[in-house]
């Protein structure tokens, strides 16, 4: 059960029999208030990403990716990781008492990094963000044994938090360190971003504004916004749409190329 | 030969309780590490998000594999038709299951979410090994209860060789299987080989046959049964045998690697830098757990001693978990190589480590947890052996040899 067509945690069965003017449509915004009424306490709510849960089926017409312009990727900026953070609840997580601050840094879980390399010959730097790449052939859904990590067919990858039973076999198996833990206990989260102690979870596109029909991440969006707009968000699939536009005219490539995992996250100029 | 005569095991109440008393104690001590972990979170354990398998799974995987190796003895004699080894096979198989069971419940208990067994036993993924592994591991316990079976029933004899022979390779295929588990992972150096499949089987040979011998050893000292030198000297043959295997199957997993040029840095992390890994790497399991026992086991008088035949068991079991520390933990503190021609000088947040040597340290937990999964496996042997009749009462040269026993009655 490598593929899902649909959102883990809703248990709404899609009629595209009876629908079939919906049946092609992305999103609908019908159910909003049903998902907000019943919230844990704790949670925190963002009514605008909660208001319009999806009611058909992801299909493989879309695949989500993006490239990214290591050249506009600035020293020193943390705009996206910034972004994820908040986006993703990411800044919600709580220091669990008497850790030492730098065991903290490397259990808490990150999404998105930045990453500052310097070329071995000519000693040149280049920065970029890293975060799951989102493989068209993901090691760690091969490997995961109850098929909690899942890929969706538009291309995202994400985690069930309903089925994981936090082996973390998919994170030995990701070539990219793109997966956390989530060590510690959870008090607070967003709906839009489950997290619960003892699963594993990866950037996930913001798919719950995918499936509310925005069509940008918000680490595309803050970066935008700063000015350096050097992560180009979209669909692969369309080949008129600006990120295939883009793909035709600069040299891109994938991290861990050999791999031949077909990611859907390109680079330019790495 | 002589039938062989199998009992229970006889030792004084008394002894036997107390023993029963310090294995459950230091169960139940392990039991609440793992509650602690679980209820603490992960935080509490050396783990982090680069080295995401810790001690644990060191001694998991240790036991797991051991398990496999432990029925080696029974198969010899069943498949292999070496009467020599046919008064041995009943404890084989059972010290094969407990040993398995204490494998899978300190596996268990350091899933971050253990409470969800029933999800792994319901929910499969069928292209992930972890998944045919929890087959594997299941049958193997059913399997090798239906091979004590035909080793202790008359009915079950004419079923003995079919349902040995099945344990032999669904015991291959087990070990096979828990190699692969690393021998998959693409994205980490160190595991990218086929190597470490056939390597694992070698190491179980090695392993479950160590712990067999101590565990025989101790049975029968205690309750003053005989072991002949002819017996002892068979099994430490085997186990040099078994050891030099391993030693072999080292030396070509890294020479592939050297040869290598993906593979070259991380050699030179593992043998040459690597701080701990690399001191583990050559004093624990080369010198403590190979080349020691090999000296002993072939030394022309030490040798024939039982004690260092046992002290020699004892360290090729402690080279056994230094091996697997180095190849569970070692390579995860490796930083995967994502940019070839470049160096990482930031991987995300300062401290979140990536392109540098993750730190670990196992926590007292951890450790904990691991040896309560050994006192387990022991604790089930201790019961198997002094309720039923897993023990034969004597493994005197007379008994197991025919014909030392033909040439002592032409001697009356
Ligand atoms: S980058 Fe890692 S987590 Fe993301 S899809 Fe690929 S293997 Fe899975
Ligand atoms: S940790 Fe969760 S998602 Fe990852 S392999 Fe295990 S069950 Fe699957």
């Amino acid at each position: 059960m490598s593929e899902h067509t649909q959102q883990p945690d809703s248990d709404q069965q899609p009629d595209l029999v009876q629908q079939p003017d919906r049946g092609r449509r992305d999103f609908l915004a019908t159910a909003a208030g049903l998902a907000t009424a019943a919230v844990a306490p704790g949670v925190v709510l963002h009514t605008a990403a909660v208001a319009a849960p999806r009611t058909t089926p992801v299909t493989d017409i879309k695949r989500w990716g993006m490239l990214i312009d290591t050249a506009k990727c600035a020293d020193g900026c943390t705009a996206c990781v910034d972004a994820c953070d908040h986006e993703n609840g990411l800044d919600l997580q709580e220091t669990p008492e008497g850790i030492k601050p730098l065991k903290w840094d490397n259990q808490r879980a990150t999404w998105i990094r930045k990453v500052k390399l310097r070329d071995n010959l000519t000693g040149r730097m280049t920065n970029l963000p890293l975060m799951c790449q989102h493989c068209e052939n993901p090691p760690c859904v091969d490997v995961c044994p109850t098929g909690a990590s899942f890929k969706r067919a538009d291309g995202i990858v994400m985690v069930d938090r309903h089925t994981c039973i936090g082996c973390r076999y998919c994170m030995m198996a990701c070539p990219y360190k793109a997966r956390s833990f989530i060590h510690e206990q959870v008090v607070q989260k967003l709906t839009r971003a489950p997290r619960g102690k003892g699963c594993v979870e990866s950037c996930n596109l913001c798919v719950h504004r995918l499936d509310n029909g925005e069509s940008s991440t918000a680490c595309a969006d803050a970066c935008q916004e700063v000015g350096h707009a050097a992560i180009l968000f979209g669909d692969l699939n369309d080949p008129h749409g600006a990120l295939r536009e883009a793909l035709r005219q600069v040299n891109s490539r994938q991290i861990r190329q050999d791999l031949e995992l077909n990611t859907g996250v390109r680079y330019a100029g790495i | 030969m002589r039938r062989i005569v199998y009992r229970e095991w006889r030792i004084e109440s008394s002894r036997y309780w107390s023993l029963l008393a310090i294995l459950a104690g230091v169960i139940a001590i392990g039991g609440l590490a793992a509650l602690y972990m679980e209820h603490e979170g992960h935080w509490v354990t050396g783990m982090t998000n680069s080295v995401v398998w810790g001690a644990p799974h060191v001694f998991a995987v240790f036991l797991i594999v051991s398990a496999s190796g432990a029925l080696n003895v029974a198969s010899i004699g069943t498949v292999f038709d070496k009467s020599f080894y046919k008064p041995l096979g009943r404890l084989s198989g059972l010290l094969a299951a407990a040993l398995l069971v204490g494998g899978l419940l300190v596996l268990v208990l350091d899933l971050g979410r253990p409470d969800r067994l029933a999800v792994a036993m319901t929910t499969y993924n069928f292209s992930s090994i972890f998944a045919w592994n929890i087959f594997l591991y299941t049958g193997f316990v059913a399997i090798v209860i239906a091979y004590l079976w035909t080793m202790a029933d008359r009915k079950g004899d004419p079923y003995k060789k079919p349902v040995g022979t099945f344990a032999f390779l669904w015991r291959l295929a087990l070990t096979t299987g828990t190699g692969s588990i690393f021998g998959f992972l693409v994205g980490r150096e160190a595991y990218d080989t086929a190597v470490l499949a056939p390597m694992f089987v070698v190491m179980s040979f090695a392993y479950g046959l160590a712990i067999y011998i101590l565990v025989l050893m101790y049975s029968f000292a205690q309750d003053d049964r005989p072991i002949g030198a002819l017996m002892l000297k068979r099994l430490k043959n085997l186990l040099g045998l078994f050891v030099a295997g391993v030693l072999y199957f080292t030396l070509i997993y890294h020479l592939t690697r050297l040869y290598g040029a993906q593979t070259q840095s991380i050699e030179h992390f593992l043998l040459v830098s690597g701080g701990i890994y690399t001191l583990v790497f050559w004093l624990g399991w080369m010198m403590i757990g190979s080349l020691l026992p090999l000296g002993i086991i072939y030394h022309p008088r030490h040798s024939k001693n039982p004690r260092a035949i046992a002290l020699a068991s004892a360290l090729v079991i402690i080279g056994g978990l230094a091996a697997m520390y180095v190849i569970i933990i070692g390579s995860q503190a490796y930083p995967q190589e994502m940019f070839p021609g470049m160096s990482v000088v930031e991987f995300g947040a300062p401290g979140d480590i990536g392109g540098a040597v993750a730190p670990y340290w196992p926590s007292l937990p951890e450790l904990l947890l691991g040896i309560g999964g050994v006192a387990v496996a022991l604790l089930i042997t201790t019961v198997g052996i002094r309720v039923l009749q897993f023990l034969p009462e004597s493994l005197a040269d007379r008994a197991v040899d025919p014909h030392v026993a033909a040439a002592e009655s032409r001697q009356q």
